[in-house]
């Protein structure tokens, strides 16, 4: 298992090398010039050239691309051009080892960008996450005991409108109703537990948890259902209840550890995906979270913050993916190998 | 009366396209120490018929009426509550296929110590050494070791002996076989018959062997029913039904099994055309459409008329479901020498 594991993540080193030089690429074959843009309308062609070596631009792709792979090994210092350290020494930035690179539109090292939004996005994800699914499997699991009923075909529609309304829609009637028209909550805004406690921190991340775990839990709710009544399909049940089992331990027991070990791979995808930051719930709610920062990133023509998020949220996949097959192993007994 | 007897036994599943009759009036009798084989091609009734007896079919989608008396209960009048504890310790049941039939997650031990816990009050402890004691009886080697194996990690045929050793732990006085054989190699085949036998002596347990293969119902049963859609056409002891069978459908089913000593040369004599549906059985006898016989029956009566349960032209214990006046002659003349030309000219 352990040999496993190493595999596994040396792998997904050289899929995140291969992903980084991907989006160096891709930026450089954009149509447009990133310093035209952040130089404005009115430059002249020296003042653009000018502007391409303030923001790094000037050396070759794959020279930027080699700079920042030693960037992670080693760190790096900004400015790089030595003769303006020289000269400005109170700009100096020290970017430490695993240094993701200097945004020039922000000011700030990358990783510091990231310490500043990862909290906001972490503590959505994990919120959400809890929510959409202790209400996706409790509710996926009602509806399929009571298959065929009123309240089975009840979570069902309600789960179905949950999941065709789009976040935003979800999020800014939350927002408009819940905590402006009504006023029953505060209208959000990210405070740290440092700042207002764990009820503060909890309360103003409420709102927006909700909005992402509700467009989930309608997913999950649907799919434990299925799973569930799968499950009870299969000969090992009828065998539980051949035994004499009471209802509750073939549920329980044995109909729910299979039908949610499937469930558990997509948990952790979906769990995963989201630490890297909910785009909409984060701008609808002006959560200042990794969502945000990458749509940011995206309109300024911010290269070194983009780098950096998708080598963040390409890792935070490729773990996922390593912890989700270790415990489909843990569940799985037949998964088990050597 | 029967230690087992059951009586207009009738299994329906109302469904949007009408009501399938998967089991329509079945009755027969069992005692305990005695076998019962009952033999059918797949979807003639046999699965959901003991699936009734043992109380697995969900009120929601399956109506069972008749009457299932066990040792004199009506196991159709007894609460759900009391099914449930009836079930696994009175009546227990080894199915098909023990690899799809045992949960791939739970140590085999563990599931079969399940069984104890569900009907004693013992302890974890105790139960475990329970399940060690049967997986020994059952004939698993090193029981002590094999109790905490995955069921994966076993053989078929010794998970189909933890499936028996699951099924006896509580010491069942009725047995239900589903098919017990199908799944495995032939060899292995005889050795779980011959444990199935064995363990009965010791256990007197009533047992119904639900199978497709007449020669394990040679191998094992007293007594033997044979089903066609959803209901029984020939009963009774073992021997005389497949030495006198008196319903084309029994002669079908002896012509098509193959025999090691025949003729390479011979072919197998399959039975023409499909099993009946369930939802719209064929108009009077549900064989009529694939009988070869059926025109030595006046007046189009295998069309028109279902036939009743009736005696054999060799007595009282022999019951057939079959227009034909005479079966027997019929069988002597124009099958046996089909199905065993060797036996005819010893005659």
């Amino acid at each position: 298992m352990f040999a496993y594991v190493v595999r596994r993540l040396f792998i997904g080193v050289i899929l995140l090398i291969v992903m980084s030089l991907v989006t160096f690429l891709l930026f450089f074959l954009m149509p447009q010039d990133p310093a035209r843009v952040a130089c404005g309308k009115n430059c002249s062609i020296a003042q653009i050239k000018q502007t391409e070596k303030a923001l790094g631009y000037d050396k070759p792709a794959l020279t930027q691309w080699t700079d920042f792979l030693q960037g992670v090994v080693v760190g790096r210092e900004y400015p790089e051009d030595k003769s303006l350290r020289e000269k400005a020494p109170e700009l100096i930035s020290d970017c430490a080892a695993p240094c993701l690179g200097y945004s020039r539109v922000n000011q700030v090292t990358v990783s510091e960008e990231i310490k500043e939004a990862f909290p906001v996005s972490a503590s959505l994800a994990v919120l959400a996450f809890i929510m959409w699914i202790v209400g996706g499997i409790l509710f996926g699991v009602i509806a399929a005991v009571t298959k065929g009923t009123v309240v089975d075909r009840g979570i069902v529609a309600i789960s179905l409108v949950f999941y065709a309304f789009p976040t935003f829609f979800i999020g800014l009637f939350l927002l408009k109703f819940i905590a402006i028209k009504w006023g029953w909550v505060d209208v959000p805004s990210y405070t740290t537990i440092a700042e207002g406690g764990v009820g503060g921190w909890l309360s103003n991340l409420f709102l927006p948890a909700l909005t992402l775990a509700l467009f989930f839990m309608a997913g999950y709710v649907r799919m434990t259902r299925a799973f569930v009544l799968e499950s009870m399909t299969e000969d090992y049940i009828r065998t539980a209840r051949a035994k004499g089992l009471k209802r509750g331990p073939v549920l329980f027991k044995h109909t729910m550890r299979a039908a949610l070990t499937p469930l558990v791979t997509m948990a952790g995808l979906d769990f995963a995906g989201l630490l890297g930051g909910a785009i909409i719930t984060e701008s609808v709610f002006n959560f200042n979270g990794l969502g945000k920062l990458a749509v940011d990133a995206n309109v300024s023509y911010d290269l070194p913050t983009l780098i950096g998020l998708v080598v963040l949220l390409g890792s935070f996949v490729i773990v996922a993916n390593i912890i989700v097959d270790v415990l489909y192993a843990v569940i799985d007994p037949r998964v088990r190998v050597g | 009366m029967s230690f087992l007897s059951v009586r207009d036994l009738r299994v329906h599943f109302p469904t949007i396209d009408g009501v399938v009759k998967a089991t329509d009036g079945l009755s027969f009798d069992l005692e305990r120490g005695k076998t019962l084989g009952i033999v059918g091609e797949s979807g003639s009734g046999k699965s959901v018929s003991t699936s009734a007896i043992l109380g697995l079919h969900r009120r929601t989608n399956a109506i069972v009426s008749g009457e299932i008396l066990l040792d004199g209960v009506d196991l159709l009048k007894v609460s759900d509550e009391d099914m449930r504890r009836r079930r696994g310790r009175e009546v227990a049941m080894i199915f098909q296929d023990p690899l799809s039939a045992m949960h791939p997650y739970y140590r085999v031990g563990n599931q079969i110590a399940e069984a104890y816990r569900v009907h004693h009050d013992v302890s974890k402890k105790a139960a475990r050494a329970r399940a060690i004691e049967m997986l020994d009886r059952v004939g698993i080697p090193q029981p002590d070791r094999r109790v905490d194996d995955y069921p994966h990690q076993f053989s078929g045929g010794m998970r189909q002996r933890a499936m028996i050793a699951m099924a006896l732990i509580n010491n069942p006085s009725l047995l239900i076989a589903d098919e017990p054989t199908t799944a495995l190699d032939v060899t292995v085949q005889a050795q779980i018959l011959d444990l199935l036998q064995d363990l009965q002596r010791d256990f007197d347990a009533a047992v119904m062997i639900i199978t497709h293969d007449l020669g394990v119902v040679a191998e094992m049963a007293h007594d033997v029913l044979v089903m066609y859609g959803g209901r029984a056409v020939e009963y009774g002891a073992t021997k005389e039904i497949l030495t006198h069978p008196e319903m084309p459908y029994t002669w079908g089913l002896l012509s098509s099994i193959p025999e090691v000593d025949a003729d390479p040369e011979a072919k197998l004599v399959p039975i023409p055309g499909n099993p009946p549906s369930l939802l719209n059985p064929p108009s009077g006898c549900h064989f009529h459409p694939r009988c070869t016989h059926r025109d030595k029956v006046p007046g189009d009566l295998c069309r028109t008329v279902s036939p009743e349960l009736t005696p054999g032209t060799r007595g009282e214990g022999h019951l057939k479901r079959c227009h034909l006046a005479n079966p027997d002659v019929v069988y002597e003349r124009e099958v046996l020498p089909e199905i065993a030309p060797d036996l005819v000219e010893g005659r």
